[in-house]
């Protein structure tokens, strides 16, 4: 018990200690102050009568000017605190008390009355503050008993509410249990083991509360429904002040500054020490990023049919530590209807080159790269606005969670269609029809119906269809491919991979398959690059895999690939050992700590993509000569028959 | 047989079912609206009709009134009188004008009406753009400095009630500038603080919680696809993000605008506006307690219309959580 008051206490002095906690308790502290010394002092100026000062607006001797019988108005709005204040926090406690109470009857009471109660509270919960508070005024009679009672009834149904859900969550636990099985009666239980398990949450919210009830209170003094004179609180005043506004403004504005303020010190404080719980630290400040030399091998020569040429591409991204670069210098190039592949474990920055690429990757990341090209157009220096057009219609994008990948709330038709009546300027009617086209050159049954309805009423593997038939909506030129199959069912995943390949050849489109799954690429593609920590580590044709990788990390995947062959959906995991993070890569090899082949050269020097034949390039100091086992031979040649 | 058909179809149907339901919830609650209300008088310490009248008042005068009321009749007698009553749109007798109620309403619900609906429709017009343009702005971190600016100025400004918004505009734009009227209600120029009273609070917390949803929805898959679909930034936060981002915002939405009706009562009083506010003010403290129990139940069914078209529209717009969850 000692520590959970200790705990209790040293949260709320925790509130004390941050910027907006420690404004609002010397506020609170100012404004009870105020309650207690303000009427001792200044009692007899706040009644003086002036009659040589009537109605004045602010001078040397009234600094906030005089009401209608000469009064001073500052020190009336000083020494109404103490009552503005005590009503309110008397309207709070009686409130959160009948809340608790009404709370805490479902618990006691018989079934039925229980559920009679928790309706009510229910209904009542519904109705804003201010109209119960109005409705209780009349029962309980105008004045300010009447308005105190009249605010705590208003407040009592969500306190009740309140109650309701934190015993709730109190109740299912351990001890709890306990107390029931050594026999503690209900009520006993009630008070001793659920209310200090609730205390903390009630008072943070009572405090809140009481803001509430002193604005509530100004509310209904202010109507004439509250305090009567002689007596005044802030509302009274604000009354009194409004209808002299034009003689003096400050009449009617001080007591309002004041309920503000004195409203603002108690939401303050419960909100600050609410909000102690969870801290938010600020996040450095981080300069601007230089990017680091280029780490990779020499231009490569491009053909004259290059659709997309990428060189030394860096992604990075800011972090509280400084900067974090996810992909370090990736170079390839992808010709006009050629399929492509890029493999690896998650983290190796296989879908941020996909996306960096395609210039999806947004603000705070950013993108570099010696040379980012896709169809003779620099894609880094163009602006987006140019770009839109080509990119819109030449490069398809399929993502890997068809789940996610489309708009919830708008149909499948209308999403594919937007496509055309962007960039390709059809009407709403032709863009439509061009849609229920591509859905149905997908082989989407009954496509004009499907057309009009929303993802949900698709499955995966038709969701990823009609993700393929939106980047055919244009004539694209390329199409990125983000793990298409990985949330799909093998079965599904085959017809999906097919219509890929049909699509390749019947629109001479190239395609860059991204997936952490070998025996995917080699089936669909004629070449595979492997990434590992940031960076391309081998470039091979697949057909070439049979014969052998040449670096040890597409080995071991390679191997890995076979013992996953009956579940390639899983992720690989048998390479023992991680990928080191992107913000902690060694100085030489990344693969070093996992590769077998290592040696002291691996661990300072950085290998380079270099090339070995026309058509292999491979990072690494120490290429494996040897073929590749006969089981892998097989797999990826069965594979590849498909 | 047919009833057993037309409730398996209900049953088939969740659309229906869940209409079935709320509408019977509504009911229930007008019900018990009607009878708390009936209750309230009731509840009233004293003779009412003596409170009213004042302690002078002759003896046969009261008891008159009374009789003319049915109170001196059984309870139960008085609730069915009463509930009759209800039905056929008597609401009683005001006992200040001797009006019957409902004229009173009549003539006073639309003042009210008018106001509530601007200021929403003013709220709604301004916190949905102003939140989506700094959702955008401060989207993934940036701009701190905005992002700090915004926050603090809504909270700020959410956290002074309506009527003190009232007396701050009415002392600036009124008695200073003299720009806009006091009180009364004039030309349209008289609508201008009334409303911008009622609207600024609730436009602030409104276009934090539109900021907050539209934040989160930009986080989505979907909107990668959209951006791959190289849409003009315009399309993509209007077209895509924005419909995602109402579920929410209506919700609270309705909170507010129930809120605003009470709102309403306190700046009618601020501006003397002659609308329901104003009235039940008076009758409270004259003590006309059956226009003070018919303007409770116009409010009252106000609240739970709203509550209805709340929940009907999240049906609409999202149907599957929202119809499974209820
Ligand atoms: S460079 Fe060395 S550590 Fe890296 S893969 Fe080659 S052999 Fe292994």
């Amino acid at each position: 018990m000692a520590t959970g008051v200790g705990r209790r206490g040293s949260k709320w002095l925790a509130a004390a200690r941050t910027p907006l906690g420690a404004c609002s308790i010397v506020l609170l502290t100012l404004v009870v102050a105020l309650a207690v010394l303000a009427p001792i002092l200044w009692q007899d100026r706040a009644f003086a009568v002036d009659t040589d000062a009537i109605g004045q607006g602010p001078s040397g001797t009234h600094l906030l000017g005089t009401d209608s019988l000469g009064r001073d108005i500052l020190f009336r709005v000083l020494v109404a605190t103490r009552l503005s204040v005590t009503l309110a926090v008397l309207a709070t406690v009686i409130g959160v008390t009948v809340g608790l109470v009404l709370g805490a009857l479902p618990s006691v009471l018989p079934r039925a009355a229980g559920r009679l109660v928790i309706s009510v509270v229910t209904i009542a919960v519904a109705f804003p503050g201010l109209l119960l508070a109005l409705f209780f005024a009349v029962i309980f009679g105008v004045g300010t008993h009447g308005a105190v009672l009249a605010i705590a009834f208003a407040m009592a149904p969500s306190f009740a509410r309140l109650a309701q859900t934190l015993a709730a969550s109190v109740v299912g636990r351990d001890f709890v249990s306990a107390a029931k099985v050594a026999g503690v009666g209900r009520i006993r239980l009630l008070v001793r083991h659920v209310l200090p398990n609730i205390g903390e949450p009630l008072v943070v919210n009572a405090t809140i509360g009481a803001g509430a009830a002193l604005l509530a209170f100004a509310g209904l003094s202010f109507l004439g429904i509250g305090v009567q004179a002689p007596d005044f609180d802030w509302g009274r005043l604000l009354n009194e002040g409004l209808d002299g506004i034009y003689l003096n403004p400050a009449a009617a504005l001080a007591p309002g500054v004041a309920v503000v303020l004195a409203g603002l010190a108690f939401n303050l404080v419960g909100e600050a020490v609410a909000g102690v719980v969870g801290v938010r630290t600020r996040s450095a400040r981080i300069g601007r990023r230089s990017v680091p030399a280029a780490g990779t091998a020499a231009a490569e020569e491009h053909g004259d049919d290059a659709l997309l040429v990428v060189e030394n591409l860096q992604v990075a991204f800011p972090r509280p530590s400084g900067w974090t670069v996810p992909v370090r210098g990736v170079s390839f190039t992808v010709r006009a209807g050629e399929a492509v592949g890029v493999v690896g474990e998650s983290g190796s920055g296989k879908s941020l080159t996909g996306l960096a690429v395609s210039r999806l990757v947004e603000t705070p990341g950013v993108v570099t790269a010696d040379r980012l090209e896709f169809a003779g157009t620099p894609l880094l220096t163009t602006p987006e606005r140019e770009l839109r057009g080509l990119l819109g219609t030449s490069l398809a994008m399929v993502f890997q969670d068809p789940m996610t990948s489309f708009n919830p709330t708008r149909r499948i038709g209308r999403q594919l269609a937007e496509v055309s009546e962007q960039h390709q300027g059809l009407p709403r009617r032709k863009a439509f029809e061009r849609a229920v086209g591509r859905l149905r050159s997908v082989r989407i049954p009954a496509a004009e119906r499907r057309a009009r309805q929303y993802p949900h009423e698709f499955s995966g593997g038709m969701r990823q269809r009609a993700m393929i038939g939106m980047g055919l909506m244009g004539e694209p030129r390329l199409i990125i491919a983000d793990e298409p199959t990985t949330a799909l069912d093998v079965t599904v995943q085959r017809q999906l991979l097919r219509l890929l390949a049909r699509t390749r050849t019947e629109g001479d489109t190239a395609i860059l398959l991204i997936s952490h799954d070998i025996a995917v690429v080699s089936q669909t593609c004629d070449r595979m690059l492997v990434m590992y920590a940031g960076r391309v580590v081998e470039d091979l044709l697949t057909g070439d895999l049979a014969a052998g990788p040449r670096h040890p990390y597409t080995r071991a995947l390679l191997a890995a690939t076979l013992e996953l062959d009956t579940d390639r959906a899983e992720p690989l995991t048998v390479i023992p050992g991680r990928p080191p993070e992107p913000d902690r890569v060694p100085a030489g090899c990344a693969f070093a700590a996992r590769c077998p082949a290592a040696t002291d050269q691996c661990l300072v020097e950085d290998p380079v993509l270099e090339s070995v034949t026309a058509a292999h390039r491979v990072a690494c100091w120490h290429p494996q000569e040897d073929a590749a086992p006969e089981r892998a031979r097989e797999a990826v040649t069965a594979g590849g028959a498909e | 047989m047919t009833a057993a058909v037309a409730s398996a179809g209900i049953r088939d149907n969740p659309w229906l079912s869940f209409a079935g339901r709320r509408l019977g919830r509504f009911v229930v609650s007008l019900w018990v609206l009607a009878s708390t209300a009936f209750l309230m008088i009731q509840l009233v310490p004293g003779d009412p009709v003596r409170a009213a009248l004042g302690m002078t008042a002759p003896v046969e005068l009261v008891n008159a009134r009374r009789q003319a009321l049915g109170l001196d009749d059984p309870l139960w007698v008085q609730y069915g009188h009463y509930l009759r009553g209800l039905f056929t749109g008597d609401f009683g007798t005001s006992m200040s004008s001797g009006l019957p109620v409902a004229q009173v309403i009549g003539d006073r619900l639309p003042g009210t009406l008018k106001l509530a609906v601007l200021a929403f429709a003013v709220v709604v017009v301004v916190a949905v753009p102003v939140g989506v343009v700094f959702a955008v702005l401060t989207r993934g971190g940036r701009r701190r400095g905005v992002e700090l600016g915004f926050t603090s100025t809504t909270v700020l400004l959410a956290a002074v009630p309506e009527f003190l918004v009232a007396v701050g505009l009415v002392a600036l734009f009124a008695v200073a500038l003299g720009w806009f009227p006091v009180a009364g209600r004039g030309d349209a120029s008289a609508f201008v603080l009334p409303v911008a009273a009622l609207a600024i609070g609730p436009a602030a917390v409104l276009s934090r919680v539109v900021r907050v949803e539209m934040l989160s929805v930009l986080g989505n898959d979907f909107i990668r696809t959209a951006r791959a679909k190289r849409l003009p930034a315009r399309l993509v936060y209007v077209r895509h993000a924005l419909p995602n981002a109402l579920t929410a915002t209506l919700t609270l939405g309705g909170l507010m605008l129930t809120g605003m009706v009470a709102g309403t009562v306190l700046v009618e009083n601020v501006f003397a506006w002659p609308g329901l506010g104003s009235t039940i003010v008076q009758s409270i403290l004259q003590k006309d307690y059956p226009l003070v129990q018919g303007i409770v139940l116009v409010y009252g069914v106000g609240v739970l219309l709203v509550n209805l078209v709340i929940d009907v529209l999240l049906a609409l717009l999202d149907p599957r959580s929202t119809i499974r969850e209820s």
